[in-house]
């Protein structure tokens, strides 16, 4: 064959290969949103976070506005040290709640922020203090458990009074 | 080590090669004195091949040195080794051109890679060499569309596309008719003599051979058994150069492999 | 009895002797490769057209056979994943197991049957007619010149195969799901972005494919080079780069996966 037809062939196969690379970037992977221009880092502490990973978004009002960057176990407090990135366009207060939710009964979890009423906001650096831990189902379904058998309980004790 | 210019490009020194304990040469010796056309004849299976491999240090000797223009081959470098290649050219049994090549390139293959000449030049020496073969028409051919004896005129254009001082042929004759043989004993003689170059000629056709060689060495058992000039060969009267030369049956090179007894074996399983 | 056991001993031996003769004539081979790497790239000329004979020839198979796949994917991803109410979830599904496994693999795969063997059967062809002899009677190297241009065509041209292996299976999939099905496409790409990560999934088949096109490669250049210069040794040897390569592309996907996953 021809060897510009070859080249020809070997150019267009090369570059179908990087746009393949950069479609399954951009277009099946998260790196359109992981990637969110410039970013700040503030960090907060929970108790427990529950099954929340490293590259878990992080959402204001449902809106994606960040993501967790990285996650560390603080042995001084005993507590999750949670490194968050959050997009530059978007500013909260220093009063901003920050709790670990689970998208539906199984799905993954997140960080929603809901902003607070302080004038000042957060910087890079910053430390959220106002945080709720995650959920844990086991934790609530034995509550629940716990409570439905001091509630039978203490209809008994009313019972035994009359 | 001190080189000796000789008047021998090529020197085999007592060499003994073989495989797997089993000796295919048993200390042959021979020279092959510049400008000559030399032949090495046998039968089939005598490992005349195999010595042109070791004259190209493709094998390793397990006894004894094979010297190109002084330099032990089988002592050199990588580097040295190849470098002493540029010295030969070598036209393998059927050619052996490069078939996602054409014509053109096959020959212009040893000279891309071995210059940086421009590729005008490089044209140039390209068609000089097929023109010297008869084969300038056909050079934009693949090797698939070339007869056998054309194939062996462009592979021999390509081994001696770098002027080389040794030209080696493994059984140029092997398969052709007798214009293409004739056509190539001329080439082989009249390159020889142009290029001033050595010739080491592997065959076992006898007729052809004799017409154009300067001196014949005749290999049998891994020994070399005769030697001579064609003449003084064809007057010989040592039997195996006789039954050789006349192409007869049965002789010092027996018709039958080695075996039992014949009747014996025929009656094997009918004894009583 | 006693004959018989000497028998399988004597098999035995003599398959261990031949195997690490072989590796050790695999490795010989590749540490050449390596030593001709700068001399190779020199000359990109001669990876071009390879490139052009191991990737763009085996495009239409790796293309078709993805479309195919992802489409497969997608039908039976619904039909379980719609039993637990989840049916959006079938691009993540699809994408996932295309990126992670079913691209560098099946490209792998189909790469060792599509290019392995041609290239095994065209050097082990090279090698029966004294073409390898004749350029080393000229003073040129094959590995330099026929081997190691084979080699990076083969490295280059799998992760290339693979990546559109992945993304036409995706493309596949969507096909199935959104038009035939009626997924919603946001609900199908939007749910792929979440859960498919550049870094852990990508990356790593990108990894994984450069990883079996050495593999691959390497094991049809050394059959071919290695194989007895006759018309059966060739057609041997071909033989033996499909069931080699394959062994060796599943084999080593299970290690590179459990190093992925514990990294």
């Amino acid at each position: 064959m021809e060897r510009t037809t070859i080249d020809l062939w070997v150019g267009v196969f090369v570059a179908l290969g990087l746009a393949a690379i950069f479609g399954l970037a951009l277009k099946v992977g998260n790196l359109t949103s992981s990637n969110i221009g410039e970013t700040y880092t503030v960090t907060a502490a929970f108790e427990n976070i529950g099954g929340l990973k490293p590259h878990a978004p992080v959402k204001s009002a449902g809106v994606v506005i960040g993501r967790v960057d990285g996650i560390v176990f603080d042995s001084k407090d005993y507590e999750a040290k949670v490194t968050i990135k959050l997009d530059k366009r978007y500013e909260f207060p220093k009063d901003t709640f920050a709790n670990i939710y689970t998208a539906g009964l199984l799905g993954e979890q997140y960080i929603g922020l809901e902003a607070g009423g302080e004038e000042t906001v957060l910087k890079n650096g910053d430390k959220i203090s106002h945080t709720q831990d995650a959920v844990v189902l086991e934790k609530m379904i034995s509550q629940f458990l716990y409570n439905k058998a001091s509630d039978t309980k203490s209809s008994e004790t009313t019972k035994a009074a009359e | 080590m001190q080189k000796i210019m000789s008047d021998n490009i090529v020197e085999i020194d007592n060499l003994s090669f073989g495989y797997k304990g089993r000796l295919l040469h048993k200390g042959i010796n021979m020279v092959f004195p510049r400008g000559k056309v030399v032949a090495i004849m046998g039968g089939s299976g005598s490992g005349k091949t195999t010595l042109l491999r070791l004259i190209g240090g493709q094998l390793k000797p397990n006894v004894g040195e094979v010297r190109v223009d002084g330099d032990v081959v089988h002592k050199q470098s990588i580097d040295g080794l190849y470098n002493l290649r540029h010295k030969m050219g070598m036209l393998f049994q059927f050619g052996a051109l490069f078939t996602d090549l054409s014509v053109y390139e096959n020959v212009a293959f040893p000279i891309r890679e071995h210059t940086d000449l421009p590729e005008s030049m490089v044209r140039d020496f390209v068609m000089l060499k097929l023109n010297a073969v008869g084969l300038r028409g056909a050079h934009n051919l693949m090797p698939t569309e070339l007869s056998g004896g054309m194939a062996r005129r462009v592979a021999l254009a390509r081994a001696v596309a770098l002027d080389p001082q040794i030209i080696m042929y493994d059984e140029p004759f092997a398969g052709l008719d007798p214009i293409s043989m004739g056509v190539v004993c001329n080439l082989i003689r009249s390159l020889n003599d142009a290029l001033g170059a050595t010739s080491i000629v592997v065959t076992h056709d006898v007729h052809e051979t004799f017409s154009f060689v300067d001196y014949v060495y005749f290999v049998s058992d891994g020994v070399v058994v005769a030697e001579g000039t064609p003449d003084q060969l064809r007057n010989s009267d040592k039997p195996f150069v006789h039954q050789f030369v006349h192409g007869e049956a049965d002789g010092p090179v027996p018709f039958h492999y080695p075996a039992a007894d014949y009747k014996r074996e025929m009656l094997r399983g009918h004894d009583v | 009895m006693f004959k018989g056991l000497q028998c399988v001993f004597t098999g035995l031996g003599h398959r261990v002797i031949e195997g690490v003769w072989r590796i050790g004539a695999g490795a010989r081979l590749f540490s050449y490769i390596g030593f001709y790497l700068f001399e190779s790239f020199k000359r990109p000329r001669l990876i071009v057209r390879e490139i052009f004979a191991t990737g763009v020839l085996s495009l239409l198979i790796i293309l078709v056979s993805a479309f195919f796949v992802g489409m497969v994917l997608g039908l039976q991803g619904y039909n379980t994943l719609q039993k637990y109410g989840s049916s959006e979830a079938i691009g993540v599904l699809v994408a996932l197991s295309l990126v992670r496994e079913l691209g560098p693999v099946v490209t792998a795969l189909l790469f060792a049957g599509r290019a392995g063997t041609a290239i095994t059967a065209e050097i082990g062809l090279m090698k029966a007619t004294e073409q390898l002899s004749a350029m080393e009677m000229m003073a040129v190297s094959p590995v330099a010149r026929v081997i190691a241009p084979r080699f990076w065509a083969g490295v280059i041209s799998m992760p290339i195969l693979a990546a559109l292996f992945s993304m036409v299976g995706v493309l596949g999939g969507y096909f199935v799901a959104v038009p035939i099905i009626g997924v919603d496409s946001g609900a199908f790409w939007s749910q792929m972005q979440a859960s498919v990560d550049f870094r852990d999934d990508i990356v790593n088949g990108v990894i994984k494919s450069v990883v079996f096109g050495v593999v691959c490669t390497m094991i049809a250049l050394f059959e071919g080079y290695d194989a007895p210069p006759t018309a059966e040794g060739v057609s041997r040897a071909t033989t033996r780069t499909v069931v080699n390569s394959s062994l060796a592309v599943l084999g080593l996907d299970f290690i590179l996966t459990a190093f992925m996953i514990g990294a």
